[in-house]
């Protein structure tokens, strides 16, 4: 099943290891997303799938063709490896016309002109660019250029399509847009995706499966659901969604904090494998917080120091001794005034080794 | 709303309007429109067919042709060289790109028409040294090269013009988003059919606006001509021009032949413009990306090794060999002499310096107009460009005509425009005198101070300003405080533009010299007429070292400054 094959994939600038040995397979039609902070090597990893950059070490596989293995001293150049790429800053040429720049990969090909007019039109259709085939691109808002670098890049029909990016230079409400007509042209022409993004809710919404990516190592590669549901390691925690951190001290199978200013309750308790451990982390999300009374021996005591109205949410800080935690909550959820002395229960708490 | 006070803001706003445009009007407007005046209005009447007659004469005509001529090949010539050294430097794997791409940029600053007396020495038919060196000892029977002909005017040309295309092509394939040629690649095309298909034609506005600029300067050159060209009889507009004046000593005809002649250039000179501002406006595509990752380099392989030595080859041929062959014919004892050791002393250069009162009144001269046109032409720049830029105020139209003008009137027409103007036909009279060359120097410099304080000023956001006002500061106060502060890099930046090139100038000069205002560049070319090779050779080593330790200078102060 699987299509696109990275093994090993190294890269090094100079001293810098950009990406460590990196191993995945895609399978076809399948949309997997690269996911990290700005500089993890995701962008680097696309690019070297392309063929932009040289693999310091591995292989990369689309098939049964080998696309780049130094060992073997094998670079077959991105003209030759037939995918469809689109770029954050559109790259849209200004000097073509909308239909020509979506034409131009068939032009290379020398396909029969007819040929060429037919598939360029089905691009632009499938675009909603039809209309502005003859335009000059420099006319277009950023979205209709980013539709014309879409169209250009399914025009060829590609198996495997390499996005870099592509919604961050739009706005806001265009990118949701977007995002779901990348996704419905995917569906009907069932090419596979690799989709680079620092985006999360972008991520989630498109991907099958998402790699999440530090330092040009991986930390997790599995579906949305279970990303978020089961993050590998604290950096996924933190990663994806919002999160909070409360610092804890082992002590006879439970914890305490460490200015002890309050008593943690019984019912928390650190997995096995954790109790050795100098200092935990308590990991939880704002949304998964519940209020409770002031009697729940599962609760665990703070102060209100802020309250904050989001419009469908209602945001809540809370000092728990000197450290503090945050706690959402939809808008009809009758909650503590700031101030105020709160009970508070963990519904999903993680538990991770502070280093 | 009766207490709002327009009035005197109003007043300060047209006094400083009123001003540029009188100093536009009185240094480069007037003097034009006294050209076409002369050329067309002939015993109180309009006279075009006049005019016509004039440009009909064989002499005329044939400087125009020549003009045109040289202009065009030098324009293809250094297209093509500006490019293809721009793409070397900025899209392939050369060795030593940066130091090849520095070297390019030398020219911009040697003074061609030293650079002609050198080729003069090397290449004339006769004597130049090359051409002596196969004669006698590969068996030669005449010259290898006769750098007294159109090609050889142009080609040398080509030396010194061709950094305006390099410089404009570089900076557009530097600031290019790679992902526009990165997304043809993964469309399929190889770098060839990249370069061929969407990198030339994405540049091509810098380029043809390079071209234009080369057209524009090399219509209008007066230097190369006038030393290689009259030997064997070739003149373009400019040296004609000078020849006409020169000889007759401002007579009527003489005058007026001049006048046509100009006008000619004049219009060319707009024509260009016009066509290089259409370019620049209706194709500068915006193609500065986003995420810089480095272009795509091309692999020369085996051509890198080959090229690299070509460059080299070309850096020794064009900037090296022409400067060392001035300074060792400046060391001298006698011009014929062999370059032996015994024949070369510094003699020449301590003469020039402390005895010789011709070249010491010419530096003398060329420093002190230099630096005055500088500071006059600097302060009424950042003048005239608040007033384009920043001011909303009614004539101000006018003002951004007239600031056009001073890009588009070339060295040769300022001359003999300031000759009409200053001779005392309108009570003031300037002729001989050092101050019509000051005149004239304000003109023709005009425009880079312009150029260089508006763009400083454009920097400059008007919330600034406002914030000033917001804080309690007058219009003064924020302009002394806030404005000016912040555009003294673009002043500097016109001071330097101004004063260097002013060390070397010889178009405007020679028009304008009398026996005892003299400039180094009059001092070089006629010491050099005069027959005095050495002496003039060795002048032109001067300022050669003037004008680099200047370079030097300034190049310290904008690293320093992070510009």
């Amino acid at each position: 099943m699987s299509y696109v094959r990275l093994v090993n994939v190294t890269k090094r600038f100079g001293d810098v290891t950009a990406v460590n040995s990196l191993n995945f397979e895609i399978g076809k039609g399948e949309c997997f997303s690269m996911l990290g902070p700005s500089g993890c090597g995701k962008t680097t990893t696309l690019r070297m799938v392309a063929g932009f950059e040289d693999l310091s070490d591995g292989e990369v596989w689309v098939g049964d063709r080998l696309l780049s293995s130094p060992k073997k001293n094998h670079y077959l150049p991105p003209e030759k490896r037939n995918f469809g790429m689109v770029f954050q800053a559109f790259a849209v040429w200004p000097h073509l016309s909308v239909y020509e720049n979506v034409a131009f990969p068939l032009r290379i090909r020398k396909l029969p002109d007819s040929e060429i007019d037919q598939r360029t039109k089905e691009a632009l259709k499938a675009t909603n660019l039809l209309s502005a085939a003859n335009e000059s691109p420099d006319f277009l808002s950023g979205g209709g250029k980013q539709r014309v670098a879409l169209a250009r890049a399914l025009a060829i029909n590609p198996d495997v399509m390499l996005l870099d990016e592509p919604l961050s230079s739009l706005d806001p409400h265009l990118r949701e847009e977007m995002r779901f007509e990348i996704k419905e042209l995917q569906q009907k022409y069932g090419f596979s995706i690799i989709y680079v993004t620092h985006d999360q809710s972008e991520a989630m919404a498109l991907s099958d499966r998402i790699l999440v990516m530090k330092l040009g190592v991986v930390q997790q590669i599995d579906t949305p659901l279970n990303i978020y549901n089961h993050p590998a390691n604290q950096f996924v925690f933190s990663f994806i969604g919002l999160s909070n951190f409360l610092k804890a001290i082992p002590q006879d199978g439970h914890v305490i904090l460490p200015d002890q200013s309050e008593a943690v309750p019984m019912t928390l308790k650190p997995p096995d494998s954790l109790r050795d451990a100098a200092l935990l982390s308590l990991a939880s999300r704002p949304s998964e917080i519940d209020f409770t009374h002031m009697e729940d021996p599962a609760g665990l005591h703070g102060i209100v120091s802020r309250k904050a109205f989001l419009g469908e949410i209602i945001d809540y800080q809370i000092k728990v001794g000197d450290q503090v935690l945050r706690v959402q909550k939809g808008r009809r959820d009758p909650g503590p005034e700031p101030g105020a002395v709160c009970a508070i229960h963990f519904l999903r708490p993680f538990w991770y080794k502070e280093k | 709303m009766s207490s709002i006070k327009t009035k005197s803001s109003f007043g300060v706003a047209q006094v400083i309007l009123f001003l540029s445009i009188a100093i536009l009007v009185i240094v480069v407007a007037f003097p034009v429109l006294l050209i076409l005046f002369n050329a067309f209005w002939v015993n109180d009447e309009f006279n075009f067919a006049g005019a016509l007659e004039i440009i009909k004469e064989p002499q005329t005509f044939q400087a125009l042709k020549n003009s045109l001529i040289i202009a065009t090949g030098t324009t293809i010539g250094s297209t093509i060289v500006g490019t293809f050294f721009a793409w070397l430097v900025t899209r392939t794997d050369l060795p030593h790109k940066t130091f090849m791409k520095s070297m390019f940029l030398v020219p911009f600053m040697l003074p061609s028409f030293i650079g002609a007396l050198a080729w003069k020495m090397l290449l004339s038919p006769n004597a130049g040294f090359i051409n002596q060196f196969f004669i006698q000892h590969l068996g030669f029977t005449g010259p290898i090269f006769n750098i007294y002909s159109y090609i050889g005017i142009s080609t040398v040309e080509v030396m010194y013009l061709f950094p305006f295309v390099f410089i404009q092509v570089c900076g557009a394939l530097e600031r290019m988003d790679p992902t526009l040629e990165e997304s043809a690649r993964i469309s399929g095309a190889g770098l060839f059919t990249i370069t061929r298909k969407i990198t030339i034609p994405l540049v091509m506005p810098s380029i043809l606006s390079g071209a234009l600029l080369i057209m524009l300067y090399s219509m209008a050159h007066f230097g190369t001509v006038a030393v290689l060209g009259i030997e064997n009889g070739i003149y373009n507009i400019p040296t004609l021009i000078y020849e006409r004046i020169h000889q007759s000593g401002g007579s009527f005809d003489a005058i007026r032949t001049g006048t046509v002649l100009a006008t000619v250039l004049v219009i060319s000179a707009a024509i260009i413009i016009y066509a290089q501002r259409k370019i620049l406006g209706s194709g500068h595509y915006q193609i500065i990306g986003g995420k810089s990752f480095r272009p795509m380099e091309l692999k020369l392989r085996g051509l890198r090794m080959p090229l690299m030595i070509f460059c080299l080859a070309y850096i020794a041929f064009t900037i090296v060999l022409p400067t060392v062959v001035i300074f060792l014919v400046g060391s001298l004892k006698t011009y014929g002499l062999a370059f032996t050791f015994d024949n070369l002393s510094l003699d020449n250069y301590k003469f020039i310096l402390f005895d010789y009162k011709v070249t010491r009144d010419a530096i003398f001269n060329s420093v002190t107009l230099g630096f005055t046109a500088a500071i006059i032409t600097m302060f009424a720049g950042v003048m005239i460009s608040y007033v384009i830029v920043k001011m909303k105020v009614r004539g101000k139209g006018i003002l951004e005509f007239l600031g056009m003008l001073p890009f588009s009137v070339p060295g040769s027409v300022i001359a003999l425009g300031v000759i009409l103007a200053w001779s005392g036909q309108f009570g003031i009279n300037l002729y001989n005198t050092v101050w019509i060359i000051l005149v004239a120097y304000i003109a023709r410099y005009m425009a880079f101070s312009l150029k260089a304080n508006s763009a400083a000023l454009e920097q400059v956001h008007d919330s600034l300003v406002e914030a000033s006002r917001a804080c309690g500061a007058t219009m003064w106060q924020s302009l002394r405080d806030i404005v000016l502060p912040l555009v003294r890099p673009g002043m500097l930046a016109a001071f330097f533009l101004i004063f260097l090139p002013s060390l070397r100038e010889l178009t405007v000069s020679i028009m304008l010299y009398a026996p005892t205002t003299r400039t180094i560049g009059v001092a070089i070319y006629t010491l050099n007429e005069d027959g005095e090779t050495v002496i003039s050779a060795a002048l032109a080593g001067i300022a050669l070292i003037i004008i680099i330790l200047g370079q030097s200078v300034i190049n310290h102060f904008t690293k320093k400054a992070g510009v």
